[in-house]
């Protein structure tokens, strides 16, 4: 399937910073030092390590291995369940999310998550794709409608449901409500796009598309991927983080890391041995 | 050894037998329920069916033993034993145990009581004459009589044995009712509507002369106005009630003359009768057309008689806008309460305390919320209202006294558990991925809340609503202590500003059941009404339910969240 190529001529009045398009800031997201508990469960421990700009990195693992409790650490979604805590810092841009000065709900804007199961609202493919820009008070209709078209081409979306609009999302397949997913987070232009397994309840074409996406999606955002599937850790991404048991095991170009492991587990795991 | 095998290859579970225990336990409720309802509605349906009337000639000693003339007319009901107990110390009722049959006999007024019953030695004849009468009275029930003649205003009349006779008369009767609905629309309406405009004249009038000597030259002004403005009124008023008056001259003109079953001539008013039919000469299709007649007066009407005849049209009315407000008034009530309790408040000891309390709520018995409403909302909230704002009509009070606005706020407190907690399910039903999804869409709690989690569980609040209907519709005990009346006046809401009138006292259709069944000195004329008044309660809970389920239904399809 052909994707239609977006391009992005108009900036909304939307409350982003504007990108640097030429640079890729290699630093763009600074782990450091950091552990995460659920209670007195430690789950991350001291992780550090940096995250570029604009590719894919992947992050792979066992079950239980902490790499979506560590991707759901980037928007602080973690928050939302009681007693957890954590220690040591992550930066994007320089600047600290745990920061007292940052608002969450303008980091949950920069950092869109896409869920494992695909989670549209009970409302139409229009509302659901203007939920993000609803909430942050964009009401004009005309700017609603131009970020509509351009977020669901953004997500291949728009050729199969520019004729439904306005029907409830829930009627849409599957691999369709996962890219409206990718719709509704990319139409607040976050930076950062923290994908937890998006494709794991779909059929392989419409994962297909998914990974296409993906390629595309990359030229203008970060995307973090949490995967089981190593094909596709390996098909999508620049660079690839081994977790295990909490810990970064590896963490190199994907290439590098499916090819050449360094650390035995590693080769393990994506040789399929364990996990 | 053998054994284990035994057992082991036998084709049965332990505990099998069980579920007969529970197919008969369902089996058990169905048929309680099915035949309870059956029975009611049966009672309650055949009321209206015009059944024939028979005339019975009573042997010498029935007329001596129960003080009736020789021939009299009666409506069978049915047949059962007679109970023989002594009628004086050493004399027993004489039939005793033997089956009689039961008759509505009405004329009232001519026999002293509506029913008798007769040992089948008792009876010497019955017969079914055609032309036998039921008129339906305004007063003293149901007449059966032969008609002689009417006479009418304008000194003519009309012979019972003219051939459209019974056409003429219904003419007439029609012509009487509709200028009784007139007089009643002048008096109720555009009386009504002048004499709460002086009300509140005079009300205001006393507000200013209560602040005392000196009167200020605006408030002088004022009362000036106030003056002429009554004068004007009562010129009005006095218009209505001439024309009133003489519409109702009218009424009294003409007569219909009579003759019992025994013979004694008598008359009486047109607009003392209300309908007329020949029960024995009507075929099928006649019969169900008077049965929709009646079923339309019972319900459209005001009920007369001490509420054992006409409709009962204010009690559905009242208890319709009760449940609307009650409805109204817990939706949001408990709703808020659900929502902080269960997004908001920090779960811990208190809450659990907070939430048990709740559900404790719903088990106080409805009597003590009763007491409740009487004392707060009535005595210390209503009270409060007059004192602040209608001190102008004290000692007389407005609020302070119970009314539909009262009833429908305690049956709202009483039925506000139902709402937290299926609010509160419906909340923990919402999938956490759509929370998720708004968080990470960068909504706020309260915005999250607003536009994923009500609509999300708007089918689980609409399911307690229901619930929280079911109960308050038909609970009675507290509304007999803040404010559901025997006969309410007029509606609580109707044409006469400010058309709204929610200080109002009302009727209610279980309280008009207990009424009648039980409080009525006529309870075994009031008994066809009590059935009749049951179904329909029943009916309208069904219906406020259904609508509630619709709705219901109709936000489920909206917002469903199906799982792929």
């Amino acid at each position: 399937m052909s994707i239609d190529a977006p391009d992005f001529p108009i900036r909304a009045e939307l409350p982003e910073t504007p990108k640097k398009v030429e640079e890729q800031d290699e630093r763009f997201i600074e782990v450091k030092d950091y552990s995460f508990f659920y209670g007195k469960k430690q789950v991350l421990s001291n992780l550090s390590f940096d995250i570029p700009e604009r590719q894919v990195t992947a992050f792979i693992g066992p079950s239980g291995c902490g790499k979506s409790t560590l991707l759901r650490s980037f928007n602080r979604l973690n928050e939302l369940v009681e007693n957890s805590w954590q220690t040591g810092d992550i930066r994007i841009q320089g600047e600290s999310i745990f920061s007292k000065n940052l608002d969450v709900i303008s980091l949950r804007r920069r950092a869109g998550m896409i869920f494992q199961k695909s989670n549209p609202f009970p409302k139409t493919v229009y509302e659901n794709v203007v939920y993000g820009l609803k909430v942050a008070g964009i009401r004009k209709k005309a700017v609603l409608d131009e970020i509509v078209e351009r977020s669901l081409k953004g997500a291949a979306l728009w050729d199969e449901v520019k004729d439904y609009l306005h029907e409830n999302a829930h009627s849409l397949s599957g691999g369709q409500q996962q890219r409206l997913c990718i719709a509704r987070v990319i139409a607040t232009e976050p930076q950062i796009l923290l994908l937890d397994e998006p494709c794991s309840a779909l059929d392989p074409i419409a994962t297909g598309k998914i990974e296409e996406l993906i390629h595309e999606l990359k030229k203008r955002f970060t995307v973090l991927i949490v995967t089981h599937n190593m094909q596709q850790a390996a098909r999508v991404s620049d660079r690839t983080a081994f977790f295990y048991e909490g810990k970064l095991v590896e963490y190199r170009n994907t290439e590098d890391i499916f090819l050449n492991p360094m650390n035995p587990r590693t080769e393990a795991y994506v040789s399929g041995r364990f996990g | 050894m053998s054994g284990v095998s035994d057992f082991i290859a036998r084709p049965r579970t332990i505990g099998e037998t069980w579920v007969w225990l529970t197919g008969m336990g369902l089996v058990a409720a169905l048929v309680m329920i099915i035949g309870l309802f059956g029975f009611i509605c049966y009672r309650g349906v055949i009321v209206f069916w015009p059944t024939t009337i028979v005339e019975l000639e009573l042997s010498q000693e029935a007329q001596e033993r129960f003080g009736l003339p020789e021939k009299i007319a009666g409506r069978y009901l049915g047949e059962s034993p007679r109970v023989a107990w002594p009628s004086t110390v050493d004399e027993m009722r004489p039939g005793g145990g033997l089956p009689e049959k039961k008759y509505f006999i009405g004329n009232e007024e001519s026999y002293g009581s509506r029913f008798g019953a007769f040992t089948s030695d008792e009876v010497v004849a019955r017969t079914k004459p055609l032309n036998l009468l039921v008129a339906e009275r305004l007063e003293f029930g149901e007449a059966f009589l032969y008609p002689v003649e009417i006479k009418l205003s304008n000194g003519g009349a009309i012979s019972a044995d003219s051939p459209d006779f019974l056409t003429l008369f219904r003419e007439e009767l029609n012509q009487i009712n509709q200028r009784r609905k007139a007089i009643q629309r002048l008096e109720k309406v555009q009386i009504g509507q002048i004499s709460w405009r002086i009300e509140k004249l005079r009300t205001e009038e006393r507000g200013i002369r209560r602040k005392g000597e000196p009167v200020s030259s605006s408030d002088a002004a004022r009362l000036e106005r106030i003056e002429e403005e009554l004068s004007g009124l009562e010129n009005r008023y006095r218009v209505f009630a001439l024309e009133a008056r003489s519409l109702r001259e009218l009424q009294g003109a003409s007569h219909l003359v009579y003759r019992l079953p025994h013979g004694e001539l008598d008359e009486i008013s047109l607009d003392k009768v209300n309908r007329v039919y020949a029960p024995n000469r009507l075929n099928l299709w006649q019969k169900v057309r008077l049965y929709v007649e009646s079923l339309h007066l019972f319900l459209t009407e005001s009920p007369r008689e001490s509420n054992t005849a006409g409709g009962i049209f204010p009690a559905i009315f009242g208890t319709f806008v009760m449940t609307v407000l009650m409805s109204a008034a817990v939706l949001p009530f408990g709703v808020i309460a659900a929502l902080y309790l269960h997004e908001y408040a920090r779960q811990g000891p208190l809450v659990r305390l907070v939430r048990i309390s709740v559900l404790n709520l719903a088990g106080v018995p409805s009597i003590v919320f009763g007491v409740f409403g009487l004392g707060f909302f009535v005595y210390f909230i209503g009270g409060g209202i007059d004192s602040l704002f209608f001190s102008e009509r004290l000692p007389t009070a407005t609020f302070g006294t119970g009314g539909i606005f009262w009833a429908s706020l305690t049956l709202a407190l009483m039925t506000v558990p139902v709402v937290i907690v299926a609010t509160e399910e419906a909340l923990a039903a919402v999938p956490a991925g759509l929370r998720e999804a708004s968080y990470a869409c960068g909504a706020s709690k309260w915005q999250t809340t607003v536009r994923v989690l009500i609509p999300g569980s708007l089918p689980g609040i609409l399911t307690g609503l229901i619930l929280a209907m079911a109960r308050g519709a038909g609970e009675v005990a507290p509304l007999m202590l803040v404010g559901v009346v025997k006969l309410a006046p007029s509606l609580p809401i109707n044409l006469v500003p400010p058309f709204i009138h929610l200080d109002r006292k009302f009727m209610h259709l279980g309280f008009h059941i207990y009424d009648l069944g039980f409080q009525s000195p006529n309870a075994e004329a009031a008994l066809p009404m009590v059935f009749a008044s049951t179904v329909l309660l029943i009916l309208l809970v069904v219906v406020l339910n259904i609508g509630a389920i619709l709705l219901r239904n109709h936000l489920r399809r909206k917002y469903t969240t199906d799982t792929f």
